[in-house]
């Protein structure tokens, strides 16, 4: 009886191995997916090259419960933006908004290729004049004419 | 002769940019608050829970607001320095313990010396969320009106004080 009844007990055992099933990551995942999203284009200032969502720093870990929160409470991204940038500045976001400091930024590069294809043009343009320059005078072509004439006969 | 002058040229301008590149510090984000008010807080005091600090409270006065931590390593490089500031007298030191156990935080004061006037708990880091703290230690100069002048980020040194803050001081304390 007494075996039975430990062979009862431990037909039991396996039940408590359910308990440590792994919690979900956030109770809305549709909100989880949106700062994800949003904290991907924001910088992690502890460690500058990570992003916001990809940072492991403690503070990276704050900021985006903070989203999280704000979020729930139904800010927009925008909102939650201003929020980021009135605290860290313009330096947590990935893409720099368009202003006057910023416009070297944002335009350099093209100024730079116009800059460039117009040398190039302006280098080619002088070139080809050169070579058309480089034409004959009467005499040299006489002598062309006089060697083409006698090719092979010296 | 004329043909090399070019490349010569534009390489210096680059190399005048990457010394510059070189020098600055990229830890170094300036803050946006510079300018404008001091955020606000009503935070508890480490001394006496009981009682609460805000800034509104210290409007009058030049103050500096040192945030630290007793698990923050550099903060112990600039203990030396606030406590010689505050030896002298000119400015007020209020301390924010950023993110910390109190009890911690009191060890530290009680071992190394107490600076501050007063410091206030940020348990959970909300209020240095608010201040843009990246990176402990932090301070901010704040004038009478209760506006943010300056911002300082990683250990304070007694040069960079007197060099940089000092100045600043003694014209707002006029």
């Amino acid at each position: 009886m007494r075996r039975w009844t430990t062979f009862l007990l431990v037909l039991w055992l396996p039940l408590s191995a359910m308990a440590g099933e792994a919690r979900p990551v956030a109770e809305d995942p549709v909100l989880e997916q949106r700062m994800i999203a949003l904290s991907e284009d924001l910088r992690c200032l502890v460690c500058q090259n990570e992003s916001l969502a990809g940072s492991r720093a403690d503070l990276a870990q704050d900021l985006r419960q903070e989203i999280r929160e704000q979020m729930r409470a139904g800010k927009s991204d925008q909102e939650v933006i201003a929020y980021l940038t009135q605290r860290y500045g313009d330096f947590v976001l990935y893409k720099p908004p368009l202003k006057p400091l910023t416009w070297l930024l944002w335009f350099g590069p093209f100024v730079l290729l116009i800059g460039a294809a117009g040398g190039l043009y302006a280098y080619l343009k002088r070139r080809t004049s050169r070579l058309a320059d480089d034409s004959l005078s009467e005499e040299e072509k006489k002598r062309v004419t006089d060697l083409l004439a006698n090719n092979g006969n010296k | 002769m004329k043909r090399f002058l070019i490349p010569l040229g534009i390489f210096i301008v680059l190399v005048g940019f990457l010394a510059v590149g070189l020098k600055l510090d990229p830890r170094e984000v300036p803050s946006p608050l510079i300018g404008k008010p001091a955020p606000d807080f009503n935070l508890p005091l480490l001394s006496d829970p009981a009682r609460h600090l805000s800034p509104a409270d210290l409007r009058g006065k030049v103050w500096l607001f040192n945030v630290w931590a007793s698990w923050c390593t550099s903060c112990r490089q600039e203990h030396e320095t606030l406590l010689e500031i505050s030896r002298q007298g000119n400015l007020p030191i209020y301390g924010m313990d950023y993110k910390d156990q109190p009890a911690d935080a009191l060890a530290v004061l009680g071992s190394m010396g107490n600076p501050y006037v007063e410091t206030v708990v940020d348990l959970d880091g909300r209020v240095g969320i608010n201040y843009g703290v990246y990176g402990v230690p932090e301070s901010y100069l704040i004038d009478k009106n209760g506006i943010i002048r300056f911002k300082f980020t990683g250990p304070l040194s007694r040069e960079g004080f007197d060099k940089k803050i000092l100045p600043l001081v003694k014209e707002l304390q006029k």
